[in-house]
């Protein structure tokens, strides 16, 4: 039992763990990809957030372009307030439409923002005026089912 | 290659107060009558079964004594509250001019300094060589250069005729070997006190006389005091100057290796003679045979 | 066939001891860190036992870590075919091995590949008296023995964590991308989009963290805790194994409830 011998495995074995955790990190964590010095936060408020999730994407033209920070209810207004973290290098303008779609049939639910011709952007911290709420599935089947017994009542 | 970093901070603390404890074994051995253990009265229980009733034993410096019994009458509970590592129920243990029973578990561990022990089968450390071994208590205790330490092992292991041996691992010796090289770790740093917690058993003749001929020898150069638990009561005979007899928990007999060879005591002479009946009784408490091979019937 | 007064009186007695012990274990753990001023001491005692239970567990962990990603990547093709959904791949591996599988089976082999080999080793020097002996020659057995023993542990098991769920996901790689033929691209952007690193990494090595923790001082208390004879031993070491696969998926349902609740 030779005493440089060990050291050396516990070098190689701390460096293997260590190059493992890196690994982690960078190539499937997106620590790299996630510059949080570099964001700014924009705030919007929505009627309905649906199943939104805090840490979920925010997209423009499917791009992702910041994640969801927080979501807050406001007792004031009785509507729901998201907090979002934008990456630094995107600018949005004032006339933006932010709106919650779902990514496919079941997928999970993202902000996307639309952004219209305004010359002016929005500053860190500025609200985002123009929303539109998540689109709920009951609520939509239940509109229809009442349209079509509406509809049957009229014609009866 | 070990780096001689044994000196952490506890090493530091833990010199000034083997110092301290050194200075009061000296200053003791001048004022007292050369009584080194001094056994009073001593009691102790395990899970409220009494294994030890009022055990009296004085052992003066410089002397090797066996303290003797048949198996399981608490010899080694005896050695084991000698080295503070059990708490007595009952009663004193002094070293020296220390009462074991007020020490804290850091005096005990500075005391234990000037201690050796055998243990029963050597109780050598399995995962170092033989070196090692015997430099394991130079190490955690002094901060020595390593050239030094090498001296000092090399010269134990020479007075246990294993010099030879150092680089070996414990699996490679055979039980003789395993024995002499745990006696030359137990000495190490040159102890007061030796205890050895039979040293004979499962030893061939030869290994054991040389066994026997060491602890005598190296008590002796040393000018350390020995207490041995046993019962070869044949090779004990030749090397010791005093024996006490336990049974039960008590001490039933006494005396130098002489007195008790001429003795008439019926426990001695079992003793002495092997016989299978006497005071020790061959028969474990039984219900009287009729009950037992006709009560069915 | 024996009375139910009789069974529910070892029921409870059974209960009482199982008590007894975990005040036991948990007095052991406060002792052992009271004496863990080894590790910075005397450092070299607690690379020895990374050496022991880290380095010498790597192989065993990088294999499983491999297979294990290999059978997540062909198992998660299979089911992710069925809704088109293939791309994903690099995510459901990502995710099932950083968040349980990594922590989880790397706990649950270095119990059975170091635990138990810890627990044997102390289980012996107890048996063999050299506990006692180093005991008495003023040496904690606690400071010198068992300490560095726990944190090489300790110290080892997020490393070895984090070598299983890299493996794993190399396995899924290899098998989604260049056996099966998923786009590398979408297999790798597909996984750094859903894997947070703060959220998913870091909190499966504090899962890591934590079973290093339970699996080290069950091994260390196991060991000195052992009856001394070769049964004694053995049947330690077995409990040590049990224990800690049991401990572990406790844990680690316990520490999943706390960190991923979904929002």
């Amino acid at each position: 039992m030779s005493r440089s011998t060990i050291d050396l495995w516990v070098g190689i074995f701390t460096a293997i763990g260590i190059a493992s955790l890196l690994f982690l990190a960078l190539k499937v964590g997106n620590l790299s990809s996630a510059n949080l010095s570099n964001t700014y936060t924009l705030e919007a408020r929505f009627d309905n957030i649906g199943g939104l999730k805090a840490r979920g994407p925010v997209k423009s033209a499917g791009v992702l372009v910041g994640r969801i920070a927080e979501i807050t209810f406001d007792p004031e207004n009785y509507d729901a307030v998201v907090t979002m973290q934008i990456d630094g290098r995107y600018h949005f303008s004032r006339d933006t439409i932010a709106a919650i779609y779902t990514a496919g049939l079941l997928g999970e639910q993202y902000v996307g923002l639309t952004t219209g011709a305004d010359e002016t952007m929005y500053k860190a911290g500025d609200t985002i005026r123009q929303t539109q709420s998540a689109v709920v599935l009951e609520q939509l089947i239940s509109q229809f089912l009442f349209s079509k017994a509406a509809e049957g009542e009229g014609t009866k | 290659m070990r780096l001689s970093c044994c000196c952490h901070q506890e090493e530091m603390a833990g010199a000034g107060a083997s110092a301290k404890i050194t200075r009061l074994f000296f200053r003791e051995n001048a004022l007292s009558d050369d009584i080194l253990v001094d056994i009073e009265d001593l009691h102790f229980n395990y899970d409220g079964r009494p294994v030890l009733e009022g055990i009296n034993i004085r052992i003066p410096r410089g002397k090797v004594v066996a303290i003797m019994g048949g198996s399981g009458c608490g010899k080694t509970t005896l050695l084991r509250c000698i080295g503070g590592q059990l708490k007595p129920s009952g009663g004193r243990v002094r070293l020296g001019a220390h009462l074991l029973s007020a020490m804290s578990q850091k005096e005990l561990y500075g005391i234990r300094r000037h201690l050796g022990m055998l243990f029963q089968f050597g109780a050598l450390f399995t995962d170092m060589s033989v070196f090692d071994n015997v430099a394991f208590p130079i190490r955690e205790h002094t901060d020595m250069p390593e050239e030094m330490i090498r001296d000092l092992v090399l010269m134990k292991l020479a007075a246990v005729g294993l010099r030879g041996a150092h680089g070996l691992m414990p699996g490679a010796l055979s039980g003789g070997m395993a024995r002499r090289v745990a006696l030359a770790r137990a000495v190490a740093l040159d102890p007061m006190l030796v205890m050895y917690d039979e040293p004979f058993t499962g030893l061939d003749p030869i290994s054991l006389g040389v066994i026997g001929q060491l602890i005598r020898k190296l008590n002796d150069a040393l000018g350390a005091t020995s207490i041995m638990v046993t019962h070869d009561i044949q090779e004990s005979l030749l090397i010791v100057d005093y024996i006490y007899f336990i049974s039960a928990g008590r001490i039933v007999a006494e005396g130098t290796p002489d007195a008790l060879r001429a003795s008439s005591d019926p426990f001695v002479h079992q003793f002495l003679h092997a016989e299978a009946n006497g005071p020790v009784p061959f028969n474990y408490p039984a219900p009287p045979l009729r009950a037992d091979f006709l009560g069915a019937a | 066939m024996s009375h139910p007064a009789t069974w529910l009186r070892r029921l409870g007695h059974g209960v009482i001891e199982s008590v007894w012990r975990l005040g036991f274990a948990m007095r052991f753990l406060l002792a052992v860190l009271r004496f863990s001023g080894v590790v910075f001491s005397r450092p070299q005692l607690t690379a020895r036992e990374i050496y022991f239970s880290g380095a010498l567990s790597l192989l065993i962990i990088s294999i499983s870590g491999l297979f294990v990603g290999l059978v997540l990547g062909l198992q998660g093709f299979e089911t992710l075919q069925r809704f088109g959904s293939t791309e994903v791949l690099g995510s459901l591996v990502a995710l099932s091995l950083v968040r349980e599988l990594g922590p989880v089976v790397a706990a649950l082999l270095f119990a059975a590949r170091a635990g138990s080999a810890i627990t044997a080793e102390i289980g012996l020097m107890k048996t063999t008296e050299q506990l006692k002996a180093m005991d008495m020659m003023g040496v904690n057995p606690l400071a010198r023995v068992v300490a560095p023993r726990f944190w090489g542990g300790v110290i080892s098991m997020p490393l070895l964590a984090a070598l299983f769920s890299a493996m794993g996901v190399l396995g899924g790689w290899l098998i989604g991308v260049v056996f099966i033929g998923v786009d590398d691209g979408a297999f790798w952007s597909q996984m750094q989009g859903s894997v947070d690193f703060r959220y998913d990494i870091v909190n499966g090595v504090i899962k890591s963290f934590v079973f290093g923790v339970a699996v080290s001082l069950i091994a260390v208390f196991e060991g000195y805790d052992s009856v001394s004879t070769a049964e004694g031993v053995s049947r330690a070491i077995t409990r040590t194994v049990v224990t800690s696969a049991l401990v572990i998926l406790a844990l680690d349902f316990v520490l999943t409830a706390f960190m991923f609740r979904g929002n």
